[in-house]
């Protein structure tokens, strides 16, 4: 069952899978942060007791957060293709599920933030705002700041579920390993390469967990350890 | 001329539950200057009255004026400029946790929009005066509560602010903590002239260092006044409640012209004595000295009344070369009491 595996071209394909499915990974959050950052502050701060209370705006967000995060992935998928070929010109590959994994990651990652910066003591905030400090250079230098190990933490969980994501993306031709995965093992049977390609994954994802970990545990300076001293 | 006026300021939050009527016209008059303090039970008010003082909470009725100009009348612009010169501590410190103690005290002043080498350096001289030098590169995770309220004092004052706002500054300290921190407080009034307004629960803050207090009961303003005035006559119920749960932990400040009154004071023996037995049914002192027909100092009382039987302890002086005091103190032993030294009185 290996004999498939050890042909160049086989290998070929699975560094290429690897290639397209870190692309989309990585180029999907990045975009979704982009977006689903602002978003994330939007939401927190127009919340009700928030720093800058917006009723209107803070329901729109959340409804809008909701719809979207309720749709599985798959599904959204196959409802986006004529805006993903409108936006790349294609309605499958690599670059097309970008598209429609940025869409779905942008209201993940605004809960997330909300969820992280909800987690910032209120006293710190006030004291800001006792100092005269405006919302803007209290989201910029106080919310982001103090929340960030958490936001770091959160970001991993991002990437591995983005990562998931992509691999679904395989069953409708959206490259990387998930599409491997899909071709060879479930429709030519050829159980060697779905095997490679999943313990492939399951390695990203881990490798992603424990880089992420390591930085949020560097930047975090509320332990009394040695290691928060620079 | 005033530093900050209160006048009939109301404040009513909305809640599920209907309105809560937080303060109930409040009138106060703090002079530039002064250390006043506000004191009262959980509940009355007092957090609510200091976040007035810089619209962090903005009054429903009433006026609150710094050196003449309603704070009302401010834009939102202005009123960030003018909440530099309110400084303000909190009792949990409040500090950004991600950052240096440096960079703590830095925070403000770059809202400010000072450069950051001048921040630094003065960064460096506020943490100079609340003797935090060396930990300039620590993180506030790796300091004590009193190390850390040390840190937002230097903050505050990183303004350069007329007036600081304590809201509940030694709630979460121990006693000995409070007391360092009260004198810092103290050597920032005098030093810089800065008004000092505490809000606490503890009276033994209050006695400490404030000049002037003003309780609150229930969102009122029940009593207002010179500290000594209402240590000597409180004239409401709730003076007295306050009064009454005074007790224990006693806050020593050093006395200001230390060694005058250190003199005074060392005049004869002092004594430590505890009431442990049956010694409330007659008044032990007042007979001692009427049999004796010689005064003595009470240098401190802190007894309570449990369960109709006096409990704790009194510091006595005795006269310089008392004859009696041998007799007296064995008329002491006789009524059930303990006789000790008091070492941290001479």
């Amino acid at each position: 069952m290996f004999e498939e595996l050890m042909k160049p071209q086989t290998i070929d394909m699975i560094l290429k899978g690897i290639r397209e499915t870190l692309y989309m990974t990585l180029f999907s959050t990045l975009l979704g942060y982009v977006f689903g950052l602002p978003m994330g502050v939007l939401l927190t701060i127009s919340d009700e007791g928030g720093l800058w209370p917006h009723k209107l705006l803070y329901k729109v967000l959340d409804v809008i957060v909701n719809i979207v995060r309720s749709i599985p992935f798959l599904i959204l998928l196959i409802v986006l293709i004529p805006f993903t070929r409108f936006v790349t010109g294609k309605g499958y590959g690599p670059t097309a599920t970008v598209v429609s994994l940025t869409v779905a990651a942008i209201p993940f990652i605004a809960r997330v933030v909300e969820s992280s910066l909800k987690e910032v003591d209120a006293g710190v905030i006030e004291a800001a705002k006792s100092m005269g400090a405006g919302t803007f250079r209290i989201v910029w230098k106080v919310l982001l700041v103090e929340a960030r190990t958490s936001l770091i933490v959160n970001a991993t969980i991002v990437v591995g579920t983005i990562l998931g994501y992509s691999a679904m993306a395989g069953t409708v031709g959206g490259g990387g390993l998930g599409d491997i995965a899909v071709r060879y093992g479930y429709y030519r049977y050829e159980v060697g390469i779905m095997i490679v390609t999943v313990v492939l994954l399951v390695l990203l994802v881990q490798i992603f967990q424990t880089i992420g970990m390591l930085i949020a545990r560097r930047l975090d300076r509320r332990r009394t350890g040695t290691g928060a001293a620079e | 001329m005033s530093d900050i006026i209160v006048e009939n300021l109301s404040k009513t939050f909305l809640s599920k539950d209907g309105t809560v009527e937080a303060l109930k016209n409040v009138n106060l008059e703090i002079h530039s200057g002064d250390i006043y303090g506000i004191i009262g039970m959980s509940g009355a008010g007092k957090s609510t009255l200091v976040r007035c003082l810089n619209y962090l909470e903005v009054p429903t009725e009433g006026r609150v004026l710094i050196d003449g100009k309603p704070l009302s009348s401010f834009s939102e612009k202005e009123l960030r400029a003018e909440r530099q010169s309110i400084g303000m501590i909190f009792q949990h410190f409040n500090l950004l946790m991600q950052k240096s103690v440096e960079a703590n005290v830095c925070f403000p002043m770059q809202i400010k929009g000072k450069s950051r080498a001048d921040a630094r350096k003065r960064a460096a001289e506020l943490l100079e005066l609340v003797g935090l030098s060396e930990k300039r590169k620590s993180y506030p995770a790796q300091l004590s509560g009193g190390q850390k309220q040390r840190v937002a004092i230097a903050r505050a004052l990183a303004m350069d602010p007329k007036i600081l706002l304590c809201d509940e500054a030694t709630s979460a300290l121990d006693p000995q903590t409070t007391v360092q921190i009260l004198e810092l407080l103290k050597e920032i009034n005098q030093k810089y002239g800065i008004t000092i307004v505490i809000i606490t629960h503890q009276m033994s803050v209050v006695r400490a260092i404030c000049s002037h207090v003003a309780i609150l009961k229930d969102g009122e303003v029940a009593e207002t006044g010179l500290v000594s005035d209402i240590f000597a006559h409180p004239k409401t119920q709730v003076a007295k409640e306050l009064l009454r749960n005074d007790v224990g932990n006693d806050v020593q400040m050093k006395a200001p012209d230390g060694a005058k009154t250190k003199d005074k004071i060392q005049h004869g023996e002092i004594i430590r004595i505890v009431f442990s037995e049956n010694s409330a049914f007659e008044p032990v002192i007042a007979n001692m000295m009427l049999t004796f027909q010689e005064p003595v100092n009470i240098l401190k009382a802190d007894t309570k009344n449990v369960g109709g039987v006096a409990k704790g302890e009194m510091i006595l002086q005795f006269r310089k070369h008392s004859q009696k005091k041998e007799e007296m103190k064995q008329y002491l032993l006789d009524r059930g009491l303990a006789v000790g030294e008091a070492p941290e009185y001479v």
